[in-house]
């Protein structure tokens, strides 16, 4: 039998089931496991076992008791800017770095009340800003394939911390590809559903209409349990969706004969690794031989989502970022009467370099004499983005591309160089502007890195992508390759 | 499109982050590369396009003012970095 640190959500479920093991076996397991790797990889912010060890105890009284859900004592890492309730929630900012919510966001309140085990808050970019998790303001998440390379960013933390087994799964969330790419790099399944299928309530805003929350897990039936969880209308959050809730495991048919499934040409981009254009080319062809229709297509606008992405979540984080003025919470510089120079230093000290480059960028973008040619146009490209995207899924389900065009880099190499790092998020980001619902799963290796498989879907196709990802994990066994640690 | 020290200094004030000299010029020229990168967008011919404030199809959402729950003051206050009593303290805005 696997050690329990290295069991699945649905095997640990179904050990936990039958009694052979406990919540707080599996829990201390994982502590165990965090205690041996965590100095080198560094995916957590806060590990918290004085609140998962009672949680442990209550989910095994709860399987004892016959109501336990999927997720009933199994461990979870939530990402550093979901609030959680009396545990500080730092967005990884020197800003935050002693913010203790008083709330529980809606999505870790779901996940609580299905049982599940709080095992820490995880490491990311300052605020979700970065590909790379360097830009941590405390320290860089590390990849457990190779230490010395990145975990990919901004959900850095909940990638590496589900690929070197310190958790089952975790949380992150997803602006212009902060699930995906990080899982990519890392070799785990993430999940970035449709823009308001999962509420953002107490998720600390970065780019409002662009930010989501979704699961990274170790395999798809994992993904599919956890979104049944986190999924449902909350009154809290306005933009969220009204449709009813379903059960997404129903999708895993492992059938996927006649499903359409469209290759846009303008994501196999210049600059790909040739290693990364053949796995993903592979995982395609293994696609079309478990009975799918492969059908080429176009998505012209696609050069443009970059420029148009740099754009609006800017913007929209410079108003958003507004709030951090030293005065209601979080740093607050105090050793000066002038209230302009308190606010000035407090946002010197507090933010760092990517997040003030951001909130300067969306400033110059939407500020009067620009507003025009920057915000207005890119709103409008936002339109066309869209439009290209509700075309190619008349003729096809879903999309098939690379989730990253790189492997993980070796930390240090494009810290310095922020418009090469915002290449790395050319395959996700346009996504996020049209609001889609996409998986990154793993498709192979490429100098002894995993690489990514990315799976796009029209509104709440999550069922489809969910059933072509696990059809095909089950005709392949990448999924299963894990870190040696 | 280039920024010079003046436009950075400009926005750093309408931002309110205090910036030191060497950052200025670091996000002079980091930020004139982005907004070069921005320049392909002219590219597209969007007269009569209407823009896309946000991904889902929108609605405004109304709800009936009902009380409910809420935080208490203890709560709301409890991450302030000055207080006094059940209120938050801040510095003088208005000078004498």
């Amino acid at each position: 039998m696997a050690e329990l640190w290295q069991l699945t959500i649905h095997e640990a479920h179904q050990s936990l089931a039958q009694r052979e093991i406990s919540s707080v076996d599996l829990t201390r397991a994982c502590l165990d496991r965090i205690g041996q790797v965590e100095e080198r990889v560094k995916a957590f912010v806060t590990v918290t076992e004085a609140v998962a060890m009672p949680q442990a105890e209550a989910a095994d009284q709860r399987i004892a008791a016959g109501n336990a859900t999927p997720l009933t004592g199994i461990p979870v890492q939530i990402k550093d800017l979901m609030c959680t309730k009396g545990i500080r929630t730092t967005c990884a900012s020197w800003m935050l770095e002693n913010y203790v919510p008083v709330y529980d966001a809606t999505a870790v309140s779901k996940l609580l009340g299905a049982g599940a085990v709080l095992l820490g808050k995880g490491n990311m970019d300052e605020f979700g800003m970065g590909s790379s998790c360097e830009n941590s303001a405390f320290f860089p998440t590390s990849n457990p394939w190779d230490l010395a390379r990145v975990s990919g960013g901004s959900s850095g933390g909940a990638s590496a911390s589900v690929a070197s087994g310190e958790v089952a799964y975790a949380l992150g969330s997803d602006t212009g590809g902060s699930i995906r790419q990080p899982s990519s790099l890392c070799g785990v399944v993430g999940l970035k559903p449709t823009y308001g299928l999962v509420s953002r309530y107490g998720l600390i805003a970065y780019a409002s209409s662009l930010d989501q929350i979704g699961p990274i897990t170790q395999d798809v039936t994992d993904s599919a349990q956890v979104l049944n969880a986190i999924t449902g209308h909350d009154p809290k959050d306005s933009t969220s969706l009204t449709q009813q809730t379903k059960d997404y495991t129903q999708a895993l048919t492992g059938d996927i004969t006649g499903l359409r499934l469209g290759v846009p040409e303008e994501y196999f981009v210049e600059g790909m690794q040739a290693g990364v254009r053949d796995a993903v080319q592979k995982a395609i062809a293994d696609l079309e031989s478990l009975g799918a229709t492969i059908v080429p297509v176009s998505l012209p606008t696609t050069k443009y989502a970059l420029a148009c992405y740099y754009i609006i979540a800017p913007s929209e984080c410079s108003a958003n970022l507004a709030r951090y003025d030293g005065v209601k919470y979080g740093y607050s510089y105090q050793d000066t009467d002038n209230v302009l120079e308190a606010m000035e230093q407090t946002r010197q000290r507090g933010f760092g370099m990517e997040v003030k480059r951001r909130i300067m960028l969306g400033t110059y973008a939407l500020s009067s004499g620009y507003y025009d040619a920057y915000y207005l146009k890119a709103q409008q490209v936002r339109t066309l983005i869209r439009e290209d995207f509700t075309r190619v899924f008349q003729e096809v389900d879903a999309l098939v591309t690379p989730t990253s065009p790189v492997v993980a880099f070796p930390q240090g190499e494009k810290i310095n160089d922020p418009v090469q790092m915002y290449l790395i998020d050319v395959c996700t980001l346009p996504i996020n502007i049209a609001g889609l619902p996409a998986i990154s799963v793993p498709c192979g290796f490429s100098q002894g890195m995993p690489v990514g498989m990315q799976l796009i879907g029209p509104h709440l196709s999550e069922a489809t992508l969910l059933r072509v990802a696990h059809s095909y994990e089950q005709a392949t066994e990448w999924h299963k390759a894990r870190p040696k640690l | 499109m280039s920024l010079d020290n003046a436009e950075v200094e400009h926005l750093a004030s309408l931002v309110r982050i205090g910036l030191t000299n060497h950052e200025i010029e670091t996000l002079r020229d980091q930020l004139s590369q982005i907004l070069e990168q921005f320049d392909v967008l002219r590219e597209l011919d969007t007269t009569s396009v209407i823009p896309t404030g946000h991904a889902g199809n929108l609605e405004s959402v109304m709800r009936d003012d009902l009380p409910g729950e809420c935080l208490t003051i203890e709560e709301v206050v409890s991450n302030a970095p000055r207080t006094e009593g059940d209120l938050i303290r801040v510095k003088a805005v208005l000078e004498e």
